[in-house]
């Protein structure tokens, strides 16, 4: 039984990358390399391979403003871009890059998934509600979740149109990866280079550091606290929780373990002072760490680039009176930084999920959205299937993915190559992707709430029944 | 908003140039009066020495070079049935005296303009060119192997490029202080090339070996008669007598291709190489077509006859006289190489037919055309069936007797120009707004091969300069050369290449590159892609649909030397003729391409801006509604909590302030008052304003 479960899997995961190479082999019918929804500014193979020639004509590759990524992925990819198999498409090896780099981000959220689901089942033994432990094991998630990022469609069109956030992604899962089965160095390592490829997976240090400490996704710490006065309780008859009995409890269940987390902090500053250096040296003659600073992270965060993707900042900044640019640029990062606490607080318990939903946060407020960001979320979702069940808008949000992914390249059709729309009719598909990224976001962290809700009662209930 | 400009900086002009000619007056004449009167006093002397001391200057001066102003107009006839007038005027400003060069600014000018004179003492200007173009020269049958082509075919709308004797890091402040300058003196929007996106500095590509060089172009400048009039004031008869008196405005905007220069040099003194005069060139190239007049009434063949034309025919204005002033005033008839060689056939055929011997070196009576003046002097060129220019002086004309040179045709003749030893020739590919490619496209020339094939491997050598602006995104590593329709490794032709790509709002991206062909190349297609930017809604000019010009690329041929090869040496007085007879590059111009790029909806600014902070705010809003909203249990559970934790908090505090009181009873009297405030005074309150207060002070401290 478990034997046939695993072969499907490997098959599904063969299927998909057979197809990736299928549609590799006629990139030019299918261009998806300058779509708009594919290539952003910060993930473009093309400006990748400009950059790295005009490095190789001594010019610094960030001379024109053509060229803002991490220079490591430069000297890596670059000689890449150039080499050619006769007879071969043009960027085979590149392509073939991005495709492993699918399958191991993809292995990894798998992995991943066979974590969460071990301290899921373990937290829910030790809860008592063995029924439920059960119940999630009819579904692998990780596996689920692998399937949903190898299969759907947005990574495979951004795999197939050359997108270096296929390498982002990568980084990200690593990090998340190396987090949850409590690999410091790996989860450093994974910080690091995503934050260096793409800056805002900075913002996952928080999940990062409360998987390391807390462990994986658990049911509220309260629960388990309860659990032990009941423990408690049963031995010696007592009501109230007395600080010593508190103080054991804190040992015993939910113990922030600091040494992992320091491990993590000390790696990250080993990982990311190795990453200067080595940015410091491909930099050097052209301007160095300042420069770098500049037209990478610079370049981010100042939105200079007005080409139109399927984000809502490039038109809002086409369109805003040059005096409050700034402010905006500041209101719009803002954004992303004032809900994490919010947020922090009141997930800490699901790690996890926190990293999910930081990570949906960043994908729809960036500057350069693309739909490769989209394809992480949407396979990290597949990890909380059993959680989010429950969800509402489902459908709706379903089927708004795909309304929008078809009507999207339709108006951008009509504006940029038809002439017969206007940029109205594509910035309105860009805002009903923002609207269904808002409502996923939304709907999933109240699903979740509303299923720890629903454990908190069923425990209580359970109580309830034992204390009768 | 163009428009505005223009408007402002055609007052400003009219202001200036005013001011400037009453300067000129004034202050020349008060400065000398001084000085004189100065001496004068100073020495006290009897008017004898006046009268010496006068002698004296009279005397410095004359030793003093003159100042000199030559006008000269060049006429020819050109294969499609169209005429080419060529003014020329010069102006020499000589080196300065050494004693002179202290009060270099308040110098005495004759001839010579002076708002021309002190800008370059201003700005430190080596050599400068400006043009104002309308119409595009067409190579293939106006010819692009002779100096007018190369130098004064020009691309449309303004050039300017100019070389500064300054530090590296002051010649971009220098730039744009001349382009506002020019822009006032010319009333044109010249000033708009201050912005560095809109000039580049090649570095050898063009007018290599000058140094610090700056070059701009504002393709879609519309050129005009408001442009011309301040180009005339700088001459010392403006368009009130001499040549200039033809330049009928309409007839000269009603031409195909005008393009009105001025060109700027320091001539070095040849004794020491330091002082500097500078040399005025100011030319204006109309290609006409003149109107039909009843030619040849003996010929079978009149539609294939070239039109007859004279001076009041093209112009509607004939020549009265000359400009006193001018040194020089000539008007001379160049019949090209073609044209000879065709004329010597059709001599020669006649001469056979009707066998009459009448010599054939007698060009003033040809069998092809009958010129109305007699010429004064003929210049040939050295080779056979070469060139041949006829010369006009202008001097014994007057209002009564007016010079009027008219050409008849007699012979329907057909010629061609001298070509290039490449068309270049450039276009877009591509469709839709996203991106698109450049290709410049060079095809041989007849005339070229059979010229060169003499030599086994010979190589012709192409130097390529392009200019892009930064919204036209190029991509280098695209760059693709297809010899004779096969596509070619670069490295096989590019001998020299540099990028200076272009940044965001901040400069044009530069391309100069050397190639290198082999002779018996048929043709060759440089293409090179790029992505059209998109621009913030204030960048794009008020008709934004109508597209974005990338300027002329500049193709030149380092081997190549146009110039014509006169025998006798009389002609080295004539500014124009050494002009023809120097041996400058051959140089042409590629079309301005018209990049159409996407605009936004310019209506929605308010729309736009509201809509996405709507959806921010639904994000924010019910974001935070889910994470803090609480159900039943959990509402009362917090309420619970909250009261336990004010119980808490009160108990705490009652503890503290128990300790207090309990410590310090003696030792502190206020200790006491304060726990028994805080009975009324509740320690969240206190929390507050401690907080409050913490805040401020942390303002106060940062604003500071």
């Amino acid at each position: 039984m478990k034997k046939k479960k695993v072969q499907w899997f490997w098959t599904c995961v063969l299927g998909s990358i057979v197809l990736r190479l299928i549609l590799l082999y006629f990139p030019k019918n299918l261009n998806l390399s300058s779509r708009p929804e594919v290539s952003t500014p910060l993930t473009s193979l093309r400006r990748l391979a400009e950059g790295y020639w005009l490095k190789q004509s001594s010019v610094s590759p960030y001379a024109g403003s053509m060229y803002h990524g991490s220079p490591l992925l430069l000297t890596l990819l670059g000689p890449l871009t150039v080499k050619r198999i006769e007879g071969q498409p043009d960027h085979l090896l590149c392509s073939l890059v991005f495709v492993i780099a699918d399958v191991v981000s993809a292995m990894l959220i798998c992995a991943a998934g066979e974590k969460l689901k071990v301290a899921c089942s373990s937290s829910l033994q030790s809860l008592g509600l063995h029924n439920l432990s059960e119940n999630s094991e009819r579904l692998p998630s990780g596996d689920f979740a692998a399937l949903v990022y190898l299969w759907n469609p947005f990574t495979i069109v951004a795999c197939v149109g050359l997108s270096t956030s296929a390498i982002e992604n990568l980084m990200v899962v690593l990090s998340l990866y190396g987090a949850c089965s409590r690999l410091a160095p790996l989860a450093a390592f994974g910080w690091v280079m995503a934050t260096h490829l793409s800056l805002y997976p900075a913002i996952l240090i928080i999940p990062v550091i409360l998987l390391l400490g807390y462990g994986p996704d658990a049911p509220p710490r309260k629960l388990f606290c309860q659990r032990k006065n009941l423990e408690v309780g049963n031995s010696t008859p007592s009501d109230s929780c007395s600080e010593e009995e508190a103080k054991n409890q804190l040992k015993v269940a939910n113990v922030f373990s600091w040494r992992p987390v320091v491990f993590f902090l000390f790696w990250t500053l080993l990982w990311s002072s190795y990453v200067l250096v080595l940015c410091g040296i491909c930099v050097q003659q052209y301007g160095g760490l300042h420069e770098l600073f500049k037209r990478t992270y610079g370049f981010i965060l100042t939105t200079q680039d007005l080409s139109p993707n399927i984000g809502v900042l490039w038109y809002f900044f086409a369109e805003v009176f040059d005096f409050f640019r700034n402010f905006f640029l500041i209101v719009f990062h803002g954004n992303i930084l004032l809900m994490i606490a919010p947020l922090a607080l009141r997930l800490n318990h699901r790690p996890c999920f926190l990293a999910f939903v930081y990570i949906v946060i960043s994908s729809m407020l960036k500057s350069y959205p693309s739909v490769g960001d989209s394809a992480l979320y949407l396979g990290l979702l597949g990890l909380f299937a059993y959680e989010l069940k429950d969800m509402q808008f489902s459908f709706f949000l379903f089927s708004g993915y795909v309304g929008v992914s078809l009507l999207s390249p339709v108006m951008h059709n009509l504006w940029i190559w038809r002439g017969t729309g206007n940029a109205n009719f594509y910035f309105a598909t860009a805002i009903a992707y923002a609207c269904l990224q808002i409502i996923l976001v939304v709907e999933s962290v109240s699903a979740m709430l509303n299923h720890d809700r629903k454990l908190t009662k069923l425990y209580i209930a359970k109580l309830q029944h034992i204390k009768s | 908003m163009r428009r505005g400009h223009r408007h402002t900086h055609c007052k400003c002009v009219s202001n200036f140039n005013g001011e400037i000619s009453v300067v000129t007056v004034k202050s020349l004449t008060t400065a000398n009066f001084q000085r004189q009167r100065k001496r004068l006093q100073s020495m006290a002397l009897p008017p004898l020495c006046i009268l010496l001391f006068l002698v004296f200057l009279l005397s410095a001066t004359s030793t003093q070079q003159e100042e000199e102003f030559t006008e000269e107009l060049l006429l020819k006839p050109l294969p499609d049935r169209k005429v080419l007038a060529h003014f020329h005027f010069q102006s020499d400003s000589p080196p300065l005296a050494a004693a002179d060069e202290s009060s270099s600014f308040d110098r005495h000018h004759h001839l010579f303009p002076k708002s021309i004179s002190q800008l370059v003492q201003k700005y430190h200007i080596k050599a400068m060119e400006l043009s104002f173009t309308q119409g595009r020269w067409n190579y293939e049958r106006w010819g692009g192997f002779d100096s007018i082509s190369s130098c004064n075919a020009k691309p449309p709308g303004v050039e300017l490029w100019a070389v500064f004797d300054v530090p590296p890091h002051q010649v971009d402040a220098s730039w744009k202080n001349l382009t506002h300058s020019l822009s006032g003196l010319f009333c044109a929007s010249i000033n708009f090339l201050e912005s560095s996106t809109t000039y580049s500095a090649p570095e050898w590509a063009f007018q290599s070996a000058l140094g610090s060089l700056r070059y701009g172009t504002l393709p879609r400048e519309a050129v005009c008669t408001e442009n011309l009039t301040p180009w005339l004031k700088l001459l010392p008869c403006r368009d009130k007598a001499g040549l200039s008196y033809l330049m009928d405005r309409p007839s000269i905007y009603r031409s195909f291709y005008h393009s009105q220069r001025l060109h700027l040099t320091m001539s070095t003194d040849p004794s020491d190489g330091s002082r500097s005069g500078i040399i005025l060139e100011q030319t204006l190239t109309v290609v006409v077509q003149p109107s039909e007049q009843k030619a040849g009434m003996n010929h079978v063949s009149e539609t294939k006859i070239q039109p007859s034309w004279s001076m009041s025919s093209i112009f509607g204005r004939k020549i009265s006289g000359r400009c006193v002033l001018a040194k020089l005033s000539n008007v001379y008839l160049h019949a090209e190489r073609g044209l000879v060689s065709q004329l010597e056939n059709l001599q020669k055929n006649t001469a056979k037919f009707a066998a009459n011997d009448t010599g054939p070196e007698d060009f003033r009576r040809n069998a092809g055309f009958e010129l109305s003046v007699t010429p004064e002097r003929v210049h040939a060129e050295l080779e056979k069936s070469s060139s041949i220019l006829y010369e006009y002086p202008i001097k014994e004309y007057t209002d009564t007797e007016q010079f009027d040179l008219g050409l008849m045709w007699k012979h329907p003749i057909v010629w061609s120009s001298p070509h290039g030893p490449l068309y270049a020739s450039r276009f877009l590919m591509g469709s839709g707004n996203e991106r698109g490619a450049i290709a410049i496209s060079l095809k041989s020339t007849p005339g070229l091969v059979a010229a060169n094939n003499v030599e086994e491997r010979c190589k012709l050598k192409v130097n390529v300069l392009q200019i892009v602006p930064w919204y036209v995104k190029v991509y280098y590593h695209t760059l693709q050369l297809v010899v004779d329709e096969r596509p070619q490794a670069l490295t096989d032709f590019v001998e020299r290449m540099r990028v200076s790509p272009s940044l965001d709002k901040v400069s044009p991206g530069v391309m100069e590159m050397a190639l290198q062909f082999p002779c018996e190349m048929k043709s060759a297609v440089l293409s090179i892609e790029f992505d059209k930017g998109f621009l913030h809604i204030d960048e794009y000019p008020p008709d934004a649909n109508q597209g974005f010009d990338i300027p002329s690329a500049i193709i030149s041929f380092p081997d190549f030397h146009a110039g014509l090869q006169f025998s006798d040496k009389s002609q080295s007085k004539s500014p124009l003729l050494s002009k023809l007879q120097e041996k400058s590059p051959v140089l042409s111009y590629t079309e301005v391409l018209l990049v159409p790029l996407t605009t936004p909806d310019f209506s929605m600014p308010y729309n736009v801006i509201t809509i996405t902070c709507t959806v921010f705010a639904l994000y924010f809003g019910s974001l935070l509604n889910v994470l803090q909203r609480r159900v039943g249990e959990e509402e009362r559970l917090l309420k619970d909590k909250v009261a336990n934790k004010a119980v808490f908090l009160r108990r705490v505090l009652s503890k503290l302030s128990a300790k207090l009181r309990g410590r310090s009873l003696e030792l502190t009297p206020p200790a006491p008052s304060w726990s028994s405030s805080s009975s009324f005074v509740t320690p969240k309150l206190i929390l507050r304003v401690l907080v409050v207060a913490g805040i401020a002070f942390a303002w106060q401290y940062y604003s500071q």
